[in-house]
């Protein structure tokens, strides 16, 4: 079975090229202008078309096991499928926490069925209650690079900085790769009680704020301990212009450490919870126009090294409860990509580099994801129609749930085709399975 | 007007549609039967998700001078949030066939959800830190009742600015209609980025209080001391509760306001809550005619007509 796309434009280590595509099996086996396609092919006419690698999702949240009626890893797969994605990595925050070497196989196992590549994340603590390590090496001995009580911090940091000691060592494991922390910064004594950034808004709509400082100082004390240990600590939806600048400073210091950013982050602003709507709840929260201004150039100046979902389902009734005790989380895979085509003034190469080939490197998944489109690499592609102009639908996205913040949003951008791993699994913006 | 969500959405026309409509309710209360058929048949569903015994038998007095009928809902908010969510909960009410939901709730902006889901009026009855409309109403009036206009009154709001949805909406309609407001508190008990609240601020109660027309306290809450926000109530008292010293600094023209329940020894040494320049009373005896207005506004149809109606009656 071979899949041929023709008349593109294909993103190669040379840049944008106008060529041809042929995948068979999982392998891209041709990449030109005047490659032969076999007869019995599939062809995918790309004219006016940009094929790019797959996307890499570093953190989403699929639910599974625990709070399958959010979501589940087959309808998780299928909604990062037709946002482009060939892989993403699911965060360990599900019920039971994904903190073991069983629920890590387990995980792996339902996964075998999904519409992209599904990499679980393990717990950094056991149950993410930030006291005792999970089996770190068993773990990475097993293959996960990612370890993150996603969604939390831990808060003390004499278990913080002995986690980061113990992860150095895991390298004797991995054959050579360190682990990644990948780190939620947060002073949760100084977010308690809050529910939406500290500033003017909370102010007027009478709500308790969690501040900026909240994230910068624990990042802070990440980056020291890091600096301490020699950990490789990977800082996870940096939401304030004084993160960015500890990032940028961290990274002149040449400590090993990389950022990401979630698109919201860049697109919205706290005025959005001005009506009091629960979909417009995120930790950490919906900052201001100077913290989008700041990331936005940390994303242009390399500081902050990619664009995640934080894909975060949530039932819709939970939204439909007051403010303050609605979860927070937003969907994010089907609206990313068009989001950051249409919100960030960058040249698609970064966007790539941004939102595939570097959260490929740093989830480990290099060899099969994000690198530039090349006979020999695995077929792990999205085609991308980037004069396409059209509505965001919460209600239809492939999710169980329909928290999207970009409801009724008018974008630029759209992912037509995914094929992962050879497998073209979305067609004309149709999931095939 | 189908909602009162905030001050804000009504404006200074919706504030003083409302003054109108209370001077012809303030006479039906001065009658021997105090009582009109405005709202026979109507039906009001107060539903209180946090506790308030003054302010739901304000809203419930006044709902009975008109003829509603009034229909009783009391939920816990940890017993709602047990499953039920808070669009399932006000459905249900609606179901049985109310004319408007009177809220309390202690979570921001929950009237305001609400009102996006249904089709009955929705009048906040205070939210969380965010508003408390009739309270602001009821204040408005009662110093319009002394006679006064608002256009350069100096009112100063003295306590827990922080925590209060009483300050939110009285700065709001008090800065609408013309008065300068100047907030009086620790930084502590002061809201972070207050500035977005367009007051005056001082730390210095006795530097304020000679050039103070309305002096409006706040109920200070036990449990702040417990948060580290005041070191001790005493010291509070000391530095921001209205003590004889200081009520004697206080213009003999000035009103003295609390939303009440007053702590005495707290925000008011006990001696003064004789003084005669204290409006308390009066701000609950108002508070049945104001909410008597905006539920004849809100609930009765065709609101001018009836207007009249009440007043040639």
């Amino acid at each position: 079975m071979s899949i041929a796309i023709t008349g593109g434009t294909v993103l190669t280590e040379d840049g944008l090229v106008s060529a041809d595509v042929l995948v068979t099996s999982s392998t891209i086996s041709g990449v030109g202008t005047d490659i032969p396609i076999p007869g019995e092919a599939q062809v995918i006419d790309a004219t006016g078309l940009t094929v790019t690698p797959g996307l890499v999702d570093l953190k989403a949240h699929l639910r599974e096991p625990g709070h399958e009626e959010a979501e589940t890893i087959e309808t998780g797969s299928r909604g990062a499928a037709l946002g482009g994605y060939t892989a993403v990595v699911a965060m360990p925050n599900t019920e039971p926490a994904i903190d073991s070497l069983s629920l890590v196989r387990d995980v792996r196992k339902i996964a075998e069925t999904a519409l992209c590549e599904v990499v679980p994340a393990a717990a950094i603590t056991v149950g993410r209650k930030g006291e005792l390590l999970t089996p770190m090496g068993e773990l990475a001995a097993e293959g996960v690079r990612i370890f993150s009580d996603g969604g939390r911090g831990v808060q003390d940091p004499a278990i913080m900085r002995s986690i980061m000691e113990y992860g150095t060592g895991l390298h004797v494991v991995t054959g050579g790769t360190p682990v990644v922390l990948a780190l939620h910064c947060e002073v949760e004594a100084l977010t308690a009680g809050g529910h939406m950034h500290e500033g003017e808004w909370a102010t007027r709509l009478g709500m308790k704020g969690q501040p900026r400082e909240a994230e910068t100082l624990m990042m802070s004390r990440d980056i020291t301990l890091a600096r301490m240990t020699g950990a490789r600590v990977h800082l996870q939806h940096i939401s304030t212009a004084g993160s960015v600048e500890l990032v940028r400073a961290a990274k002149a210091e040449g400590l090993a450490v990389t950022a990401e950013v979630a698109t919201h982050h860049f697109t919205l602003t706290d005025a959005a919870c001005a009506n009091f709507d629960p979909v417009f709840k995120v930790n950490p929260p919906l900052r201001t126009d100077d913290d989008v201004a700041a990331i936005k150039a940390g994303l242009a100046d390399g500081t902050i090294d990619c664009i995640v979902t934080d894909h975060a389902p949530h039932e819709p009734h939970t939204k439909e409860f007051p403010f303050d005790l609605a979860p927070p989380g937003m969907l994010g895979f089907e609206s990313a990509l068009s989001i950051a085509l249409s919100e960030l003034d960058l040249p698609l190469e970064r966007l790539v580099e941004l939102m595939s080939t570097r959260p490929a490197e740093i989830a480990g998944l290099g060899d099969r994801h994000g690198a530039p489109i090349a006979s020999g690499n695995r077929a792990n592609l999205a085609i991308i129609d980037r004069d396409r102009t059209w509505t965001i639908d919460g209600q239809a996205m492939a999710s169980r749930s329909h928290n999207s913040p970009y409801d009724g949003r008018e974008v630029t951008g759209k992912v037509t085709h995914t094929i992962y791993d050879g497998d073209l699994v979305v067609a004309d913006g149709v999931a095939t399975k | 007007m189908k909602d009162l969500l905030t001050i804000e959405q009504i404006g200074v026309d919706g504030i003083n549609e409302i003054m109108h409509a209370a001077d012809s309710f303030a006479e039906v209360c001065a009658r021997p039967i105090p009582k009109v058929p405005a709202l026979r048949g109507k039906t009001v569903a107060s539903m209180f998700f946090e506790n308030s015994t003054r302010t739901r038998t304000s809203f419930e007095t006044a709902a009975k001078r008109l003829s509603a009928d009034v229909m009783n809902f009391s939920a816990s908010s940890s017993s709602v949030s047990k499953g039920e969510s808070l669009r399932d909960t006000v459905e249900t009410i609606e179901a049985m066939g109310v004319d408007a939901i009177i809220v309390r709730h202690r979570s921001s902006g929950a009237p305001e959800q609400i009102a996006r889901w249904a089709n009955a009026s929705v009048i906040n009855a205070g939210d969380g830190w965010h508003s408390h409309p009739t309270q602001s109403l009821l204040d408005c009036y009662t110093i319009r009742a002394e006679g006064r206009s608002f256009e350069g009154q100096k009112i100063a709001i003295v306590g827990d600015i922080r925590h209060s949805r009483v300050a939110r909406s009285n700065i709001e309609a008090f800065t609408l209609l013309g008065a300068e407001v100047t907030l009086v508190a620790p930084p502590t008990l002061l809201p972070t980025h207050v500035e977005a609240l367009g007051a005056k601020v001082s730390y210095d109660l006795d530097s304020v209080l000679g050039d103070t027309d309305v002096l409006y306290l706040l109920r200070m809450q036990h449990e702040r001391m417990n948060q580290a926000l005041v070191p001790s109530l005493g010291e509070y008292h000391r530095a921001f509760g209205l003590t004889l010293d200081r009520a004697k600094k206080l213009p003999e023209s000035s009103l003295i306001m609390h939303p009440g329940p007053m702590n005495r020894g707290i925000e008011i040494s006990p001696e003064v809550t004789q003084d005669p320049r204290v409006r308390v009373l009066n701000q609950v005896a108002n508070g049945v005619i104001v909410r008597m207005a905006v539920l004849y506004l809100i609930v009765g149809s065709a609101a001018a007509d009836r207007a009249q109606e009440v007043s040639a009656s």
